[in-house]
């Protein structure tokens, strides 16, 4: 593996920056309302009408600290998707950049820093919501941002290596369809994964959605020795995906 | 240093001199080579893009690399860019072996690309800023004052790009590329799809970084374009230089000294073409006409009267060699 340069990866974030700034407003009014529409449907609609509590938690509390992991990889993997398609495909960005002193691993590990810890932001704001409809603020919620941050640097890395290896944006239909809806689903948001079929436990367990939600309900009611592994999960994910985001997008922007 | 509006201030600057003084009768002679392609081969799949190419470009000269579309130009200009891996042959850049040293050599070159890839919404001096630290230049304020001078858009610098005109832009894209006052420019195809007025404009900033001594490998498939600004032009065409020299020697040597253009309905122009072509001379299409190249060696009756006889060009020298229009 060649040396990465910081300076390289802070020039890239730096138009991502300069970009952001232009956009900023947009993006967070749709990730603060976002969750404020899924807990008064679910959390209050759901909770009030048909489920009261799960395992002691009040229905409200349960979705709202799931709802952390959605809000990340809608953050994270969505943006990586068309951003780096759009970049690479129609604006042609990625030339201009790569045509300076700065290397496909250095432009793909910039991009995924930056993706990363505006989901890391955004995978706040629902909790911060679930607060204001009166879950239990913990310091151990501090650690939030952190989980969400290492869980969207392998998010985003799939969402890049996907731009880097479909042919049209189209293509983005199928996995959004096949791969994110599904993990989003079966990650223990809206309902218990052990009250699933065993085969769909298992299932959960190879989903990092799954650990996420797990980790951030355990800075809410307490943490368990299994979520160090969790963590670790998380890390290695997210390692994985990068060194496979880094290959497919040496193999589309290199002839 | 940083403020002046130099446009170009790399370590060659003293060869402005020479070309002021017009004394540089083979300007390539005993200078180092900024670039150096030795049996450059690169494929897409079934198709050769590049095909042996062997090609120099001594440090203080522009380069026209001149051919028509489907050529390898393009192709040239990625691989000396890192971003296209050569399948067979050698490539040196300011010294630097590629693709292994391709990080080092595009720190000291600057590119200035075919396609508009501004950031259309982050403002003229975010965009210079952005590729500033980028290139890692140490103050990024003077260097992006310097591009605004350059670019001429000192009163423009908080617009977002997509307010500025084509002409704005495009010298933006060009301010861009000297952002940090590289040894060596890469011009791909600098003025494709302007009008012009915008493209003269160009010319003229380009001249003005050749006057100051900037090494420059431009791409280009207009004839004019070559003429004026290059120093010296390679032809390319299928993937190899099949030509090069300076502009004037070109023509000399493959056109001659006139070309006859003789228009009327085409059973008239196949009967000047056969006549023409059976006193041995060299005959192009040219648009609704022909042209009879090195029309100064034609036997009596080769050239019919009312023909426009005119000096020989470099759109000669092309048609001939490529077998292609040009544009």
């Amino acid at each position: 593996m060649r040396r990465i340069e910081p300076a390289a990866v802070a020039g890239v974030m730096s138009r991502e920056v300069a970009n952001f700034r232009t956009f900023w407003k947009a993006t967070t009014f749709s990730s603060t309302l976002e969750p404020i529409v899924y807990l008064l449907a679910f959390g209050l609609g759901l909770g009030a009408t048909i489920v009261d509590d799960i395992d002691g938690l009040r229905y409200v509390e349960f979705v709202g600290t799931g709802m952390v992991a959605t809000a990340v990889i809608f953050s994270s993997a969505m943006p990586a998707m068309f951003g780096t398609f759009v970049k690479e495909r129609f604006q042609r960005t990625y030339d201009a950049i790569l045509a300076a002193p700065v290397d496909p691993e250095e432009l793909v590990t910039a991009e995924m820093l930056w993706i990363a810890i505006r989901a890391s932001v955004f995978g706040t704001f629902p909790l911060l919501v679930t607060i204001a409809f009166g879950l239990d603020p913990k310091p151990a919620m501090l650690l939030v941002p952190f989980f969400c941050l290492i869980t969207a640097l392998g998010f985003a890395a799939f969402g890049i290596a996907v731009a880097a290896s479909v042919a049209k944006i189209d293509h983005f239909n199928y996995v959004t369809t096949l791969v994110i809806t599904p993990l989003f689903l079966v990650a223990g948001t809206f309902f218990p994964i052990d009250r699933l079929p065993e085969g769909f436990q298992w299932a959960a367990q190879l989903n990092p959605l799954h650990h996420l939600v797990e980790l951030v309900r355990g800075t809410a009611f307490g943490f368990e020795a299994v979520d160090l592994v969790r963590v670790a999960v998380l890390l290695a994910f997210s390692v994985a995906l990068w060194r496979v985001a880094v290959r497919r997008m040496e193999r589309r922007l290199i002839d | 240093m940083d403020d002046a509006p130099t446009l170009y201030a790399g370590p060659v600057t003293e060869l402005a001199a020479t070309r002021a003084a017009g004394a540089a009768a083979d300007r390539a002679d005993g200078r180092p080579a900024a670039i150096e392609l030795r049996g450059v081969v690169k494929r897409f799949g079934p198709i050769t893009a590049v095909d042996g190419l062997d090609l120099d470009v001594p440090e203080g000269i522009c380069l026209g690399l001149l051919g028509p579309n489907g050529a390898g130009k393009s192709t040239t200009m990625r691989m000396l860019t890192g971003q296209a891996i050569p399948d067979d042959g050698l490539i040196r850049v300011l010294g630097r072996t590629l693709p292994k040293e391709s990080k080092e050599a595009r720190a000291e070159m600057g590119v200035v690309p075919q396609l508009d890839n501004l950031d259309i919404d982050v403002t003229v001096e975010e965009n210079l800023a952005v590729f500033a630290r980028l290139y890692r230049v140490k103050d990024v304020k003077a260097a992006v004052e310097r591009c605004l001078a350059i670019a001429r858009l000192e009163d423009r610098r908080r617009d977002a790009v997509d307010k500025l005109s084509g002409g704005m832009r495009r010298r933006l894209l060009l301010a861009r590329g000297l952002v940090h006052r590289p040894r060596l420019l890469l011009l791909d195809e600098p003025t494709v799809g302007l009008d012009p007025q915008v493209r003269t404009e160009m010319w003229s900033l380009i001249d003005g970084l050749r006057e100051e001594g900037a090494t420059i490998l431009m791409s280009t498939h207009y004839i004019e374009e070559a003429e004026r600004l290059a120093d010296e032009v390679a032809l390319m065409a299928n993937g190899r230089v099949i030509a090069r020299g300076k502009p004037a020697e070109l023509v000399r040597e493959h056109a001659g000294e006139r070309t006859a253009e003789v228009y009327g309905p085409p059973p008239r122009l196949e009967e000047v073409r056969a006549r023409a072509e059976g006193a041995g001379l060299r005959v192009r299409p040219a648009g609704p006409a022909v042209a009879i190249v090195g029309s100064e060696r034609a036997p009596d009756g080769a050239v019919p009267e009312g023909a426009i006889v005119r000096a020989a060009n470099l759109e000669d020298v092309f048609v001939l060699l490529t077998g292609e229009e040009a544009d």
